[in-house]
Order: C-alpha cells, then structure tokens, then sequence
C-alpha cells in the first residue's frame, strides 16, 4: 500500500521545455540499478551537474531537491521515448506527487499512475498560466476532480481515467485487481486450449 | 438473431485485441489483455521480480516468457581469465540478477552460453517466437518491432512487467487505429530506415500518441521483414503505442525457416489462420495518412528528436519551433547549411533497428575494400549471436576489419550507451539506432540517425555522407567533399 492521493497542495515547479524525454528525466547510464529506490539524485541529472558530475550552483532543481512535494508542470510532450520506469521513479523520490503538461506521452502517463505519480492532460491555455506562477502552490482534488489555482486561474475540472483515479485515491496498485481475476484468466487459458485442439 | 448477422467490419488491430480479450473494457476499468509472449531483459525487470517476491507470487506462464540479456551486456569479449568487462558492478549485478530470477522462476534464458542471444526484439524474430496474430510485450519501447509480423506489441514499465510475469495479462484500453498508406515507387538506394526517418518526418514526433499504426500499401507490401521491423521500430518515435504490418507470403516465407516455428501440417494449418489477418476492406480508422516516396532520397536527422530528419543532399532548413532551435544548437547545426559534410567522429551501426544481416550487408557493400577516415571510430555490434554468426561465415566481419572498423559482439551497444559504449561529449555520431535526444549516446554526445548504407560512407568519408556517392566508381573525393 502506498500513501492515497486525494488531494494535493504543493508548490509548483516549472520546466517550459517541450519533448522532455526520458533519457533526459534519467540517462541510461542510471539505470544499471536493482532497486526502485533512491532515484531522485539522478532526476535530470545532466541538466543539473556539469561535464564533472558536480552540482551546477545556482541551478533551479538543485535548490529544491528533496524539499518537496511539488507539482511539476511539464512542457508539451513530457515523457516520450524509452519506457524505463525510473523516470516516475526518480521523479518521485526527488519529490514530485503530480506531473501537468498539455501532451503526456502513453507510456510514462501509465508509469506514472502505476507508482502513484498523477500524470495529467491540461488545457493550453491553463498550461501556459500555471507555468507562469512557478513556486505558486495549487491543490489538485483527486476526489471533486478539480484543480484550484486561486490567483492564477479560475477553478477548472479534469479527466483521468476512474481506474487509475480509484487506484490512486485508495493508494492501491493495479496488480491486486489483476491477481482478483486469476479465474476469469484460467477461463480464458481454458478456452485457447480447446480452440487449439 | 440470424447467424448471417455480419459483424461490422474489423481493423487488423480490432481483431488482434478481440481475439485477446479476457475480460473487455468498461467506463471504470481498462480491458484485460491475454500476452502470449513476454519478453524480459536485464534493466527493466529486477523490480518487477522483486514485487513479485514481496507478494510471494511466482511467474504464472514461464512458458509463454523469454529471457535474454543485451541493455548493460558489454561488447568487448571476456579476458583470458573468462571476465567480462562490464562497465561497472552495477551492470554486472544486474545481469546475474535477471539470471537468478530467470532460473527461480522457470523462466528460459537466453544467456551468455546461449547460441541464441541477442537484442530481444532482433532473436524473437529470428527464432520464429514473433507470430502474427499474437499480442507481444517487453519492458522496452521498441516492442513494436515485432508488429512488423502483424502481431500487436507494445513496450510496458517495470509495473506492468511485474503484472505480466504474475498474471500473463496486462490492463489496456483501446488506443485508436491509424493506417499510413506508403505510396511510391520507391527511389534505388532508398533504404527501409531512410523511409521511416521520412515517415517520422511527416508524422512528427508526437503524430502517433495514443495510436496504434498499420503500415500499408504497395511500398509496405514489397518490404522485406527485415525493413519492416525497421519501420514498426520506430513507430514509438512518433509516439504510437505500436505499428504492424498485415501478414502476407513474405511473413510465411520467413516463419517457414525459422527453428522454434512448427513444421509439416501445423505450419500449413497455422498459415492458413495467418492470411486471414487483415484488415477488413472497409475497416474505418480513426486517422489516415498517405505517405509519398517518389522522390525520397536517403535521410539523415539534424536534430535532437528523430523526426526532425531530411534528405542528406538537402539544406538544413529553418527551425519549426523553440525546442527544434534548441535541438539544432546541441547539434552544432545551422539552418542553410547542408546536411551533408558536417564532420563525425564515430560511426555506430547496429541496435534493433538496424542490426540484421541485410543491415551488415548493407554496410559490408560499401565498406568493402576501403578505409574508414582516420581518426575515426567505427562500432559495428551485430543484432544478436546467429547475426554474428552469419555475417562471420560470410565474411563480413573481414571486410570490418580491415576497413579499420571494430567488430563487436552482439548487444544494444552504443543505441542506448549504459554498456560503457559510449561516445564523448562533444561528439557526433552517425548511428543506426532510433533515438537522437541529447546525451542518448554518452552525456554532451551528439546522434545522427541514418541507415546502415549512410553510415558506412559517413565512416569513409569522415563525414555525413550520402552513400549513393558509392554507387558507382570512381572514388568520391575525400578532401574536397568536407563542409
Ligand atoms: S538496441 Fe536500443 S532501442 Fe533496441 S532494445 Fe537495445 S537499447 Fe532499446
């Protein structure tokens, strides 16, 4: 069980950057790793150290790692490329709770859901607002479906899918729901073998 | 109910995902999808194992999941003593641990003593695993290579290949269907991977979220699979969730020869089910395009995403957007400058887009009798062991070597550099792989996409060259041709 996310009011962060890939969120070379754990040193990791390794003084994301949660707003097309999960994962442990752009590429929205990270489509418009209030802290209401952002914009409503809202909210993964249909799957094993013969 | 009810007509991916449905999808929850293959590698497996011991749960069909071992693997053969240089302890602990799990769980592994080892999306082809018709999965976006069979595959994260492994299912809802019709003729000297650079370059790099592409038509039709794999494979740069290609004689002609494909009457039999899949003449998709090749030449990417690409012979043109101008200056490009010429310090060729034998053949041909530009680096890291195999008893490896090129062993090498294959910051590389974001080949590197053919005359010229200067004799002028 994970923490449940019903509402959320945190700081936002942004990154105007458009097509934010994955390698980007994480290079490869982090991903020789065994565990989902401890990730976070490594989110963005080359937009934030310089050729050596060392900290860049003065970067945005070195000032506020660990100091979370924030809400990340994302420019367009955040999280293409490659599927490695770690991108929600160290996303995640740097302290990211939601992730708001105007186009979340597949993959990284289902990752994110997946571990708890609300992945959301919003408006244009809204975007470029929210991306204009960076340290700004807006609540994201899981349970009215609703983002307030007083001062900012005016209330407005979202779509998420109501399975990964339920999972979200009841802090559950979907692995459980998957395993409490083992009969339904053993039927349909059943049936390919008939056809088969 | 009248039995001659007809059912509304069906795209191929329709009937892939009806025919695969083990619970259908509501408003509150996505459809349960039947895998019949899963496909597991090193680096986004060992959580998923691990979430499946928290649970005390084993792997419920590890006769429908393969193993193999290519991400972290390293490229330079063991040392005398039998050590394998990998490029830190976190990579080789990785490897044991798919390993360890593999044989916890049952699982066949297609490991370091394994003739059949390779990229996962290059041997499942080659072993005759990838069946048309059958719903493919593996914790990696390039999956849908295997679509190139008409199956429906798709790349998943580490959450979903710990639900894979438990329950052989996976939670999807429906994506929509678009068909790219690619019409010609297709040019001489134009390569599969130049007409998927090119129809990334229409798509965009976004084009096809939330999409599942059938690629059709006569150019599609009269595609070996090799070239099919290279266009489904980049189907994830524009964002789809897959492409597939619908099977025909040329996807039975290649499962006939392949090992772990049943012989005799069962092939017949299987055969026949495989040409039924198709989609229907009057299927309706959500989004359709037609793609012209007349006039296409071969490509090169000047950018940092890989649909910002061109013909070679080409200008660079003017940036579309901020993030493309941000792109051209990591590349050290400018708009007005041509493609061709801009200097590169390493060529790679190989990945699972472009790591077959045809690719290496592609390569050899132009390779043959030459030399690469001094000073340059040229890795060449055949798709899996029986690629390697192959290219050695036709002695490509030969004609490698002594053009001055390093022949390697097989892996995903230099595509995605986290096996110490790397380029330095600064660099630039013609590469054969998929992806071309900034630091994908080694932080600060920089990655021209192109086909194996460009690759080889870049390696020659030291330079981006376009390889129909090879077509004929005498020798391009090397001093000269330089930007
Ligand atoms: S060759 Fe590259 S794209 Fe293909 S599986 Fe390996 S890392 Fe991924």
């Amino acid at each position: 069980m994970r923490q449940p996310f019903v509402s959320l009011t945190a700081p936002l962060v942004g990154l105007a950057q458009a097509s934010v890939d994955t390698d980007q969120i994480i290079p490869a070379r982090f991903l020789t790793t065994t565990t989902r754990q401890g990730l976070g040193d490594k989110a963005f990791f080359d937009w934030r150290h310089d050729a050596t390794g060392q900290p860049i003084a003065g970067h945005r994301l070195n000032g506020i790692a660990g100091q979370g949660p924030f809400i990340l707003v994302a420019g367009d097309n955040f999280g293409c490329g490659s599927s490695r999960e770690h991108a929600p994962w160290a996303l995640l442990d740097f302290g990211f709770r939601a992730v708001l752009s105007t186009r979340i590429a597949d993959i990284f929205r289902s990752n994110s859901l997946n571990n708890g990270l609300l992945a959301l489509e919003i408006p244009a418009d809204i975007h470029q607002q929210l991306l204009r209030a960076e340290g700004t802290a807006i609540t994201i209401d899981l349970a009215a479906r609703k983002i307030r952002a007083p001062g900012i914009c005016p209330d407005f409503g979202f779509d998420l899918d109501p399975f990964a809202r339920l999972c979200l909210m009841e802090g559950t993964d979907p692995m459980g729901y998957l395993l409490g249909h083992s009969a339904t799957i053993a039927d349909f094993e059943a049936r390919q073998r008939s056809e088969m013969q | 109910m009248s039995a001659e009810q007809v059912s509304p007509p069906r795209t191929l991916f329709d009937r892939i995902m009806d025919s695969h449905l083990v619970r259908g999808e509501t408003d509150d929850a996505p459809a349960i999808l039947y895998v019949d293959l899963h496909l597991v590698h090193e680096v986004t497996s060992p959580q998923a194992f691990a979430g499946l011991a928290a649970r005390g749960i084993k792997t419920r069909r590890p006769d429908l999941t393969l193993a193999t071992i290519d991400h972290s693997t390293p490229t330079l053969p063991p040392d005398c003593n039998g050590k394998r240089p990998f490029v830190s302890p976190a990579a080789e602990a990785q490897v044991a641990t798919l390993l360890r799990n593999c044989a916890e769980h049952g699982i066949e592994m297609l490991g370091w003593d394994s003739a059949d080892r390779g990229i996962v999306h290059v041997i499942a082809p080659e072993l005759g695993l990838t069946l048309p018709g059958s719903v493919i999965v593996c914790g990696d976006s390039h999956t849908a290579t295997h679509g190139a069979f008409g199956a429906l595959a798709f790349g998943i994260g580490t959450s979903e290949v710990a639900m894979v492994l438990a329950t052989q299912c996976i939670l999807q809802r429906k994506p929509k269907a678009m068909r790219v019709t690619i019409t010609g003729p297709r040019p001489a000297f134009v390569a599969g991977k130049d007409i998927a650079l090119y129809v990334l370059h229409v798509l965009g790099f976004s084009g096809g979220t939330g999409h599942v592409i059938e690629y059709a038509g006569e150019v599609v039709q009269a595609m070996t699979m090799e070239e099919r794999m290279t266009l489904c494979n980049m189907s994830i740069e524009a964002g789809a969730k897959a492409g597939l290609v619908a099977p025909d004689e040329t996807t039975i002609a290649w499962l006939r020869a392949c090992p772990r494909v049943p012989e005799g009457a069962e092939f017949v039999a299987m055969a026949a089910q495989w040409r039924t899949l198709k989609s229907d003449p009057d299927a309706v998709f959500d989004r359709e395009i037609s793609v012209d090749i007349s006039g296409l030449s071969p490509m090169a990417s000047w950018g940092t995403t890989p649909d910002a690409a061109g013909p070679i012979v080409e200008q660079i043109p003017e940036p579309r957007d901020t993030n493309e101008s941000r792109g051209f200056d990591y590349m050290g490009v400018a708009a007005g400058q041509p493609n061709e010429g801009r200097k590169v310090d390493v060529v790679f060729i190989g990945s699972c887009t472009n790591g077959r034998l045809s690719d290496l053949e592609a390569a050899a041909a132009i390779l043959r009798g030459r030399v690469v530009a001094p000073g340059l680096r040229v890795i060449i890291a055949p798709g899996s062991e029986a690629v390697k195999r192959e290219a050695e008893a036709r002695g490509l490896d030969m004609v490698f070597r002594e053009a001055g090129a390093e022949w390697r062993e097989p892996g995903c090498s230099m595509c995605i550099a986290m096996n110490g294959d790397i380029a330095a910051a600064g660099e630039v590389v013609v590469s054969t792989s998929n992806r071309n974001f900034a630091g994908r080949q080694g932080p600060g590197s920089r990655t021209i996409l192109a086909s194996p053919a460009t690759a080889a005359a870049s390696a020659i010229m030291g330079a981006l060259a376009d390889p129909r200067r090879f077509a004929g004799s005498p020798e391009p002028e090397q001093e000269a041709f330089r930007a």
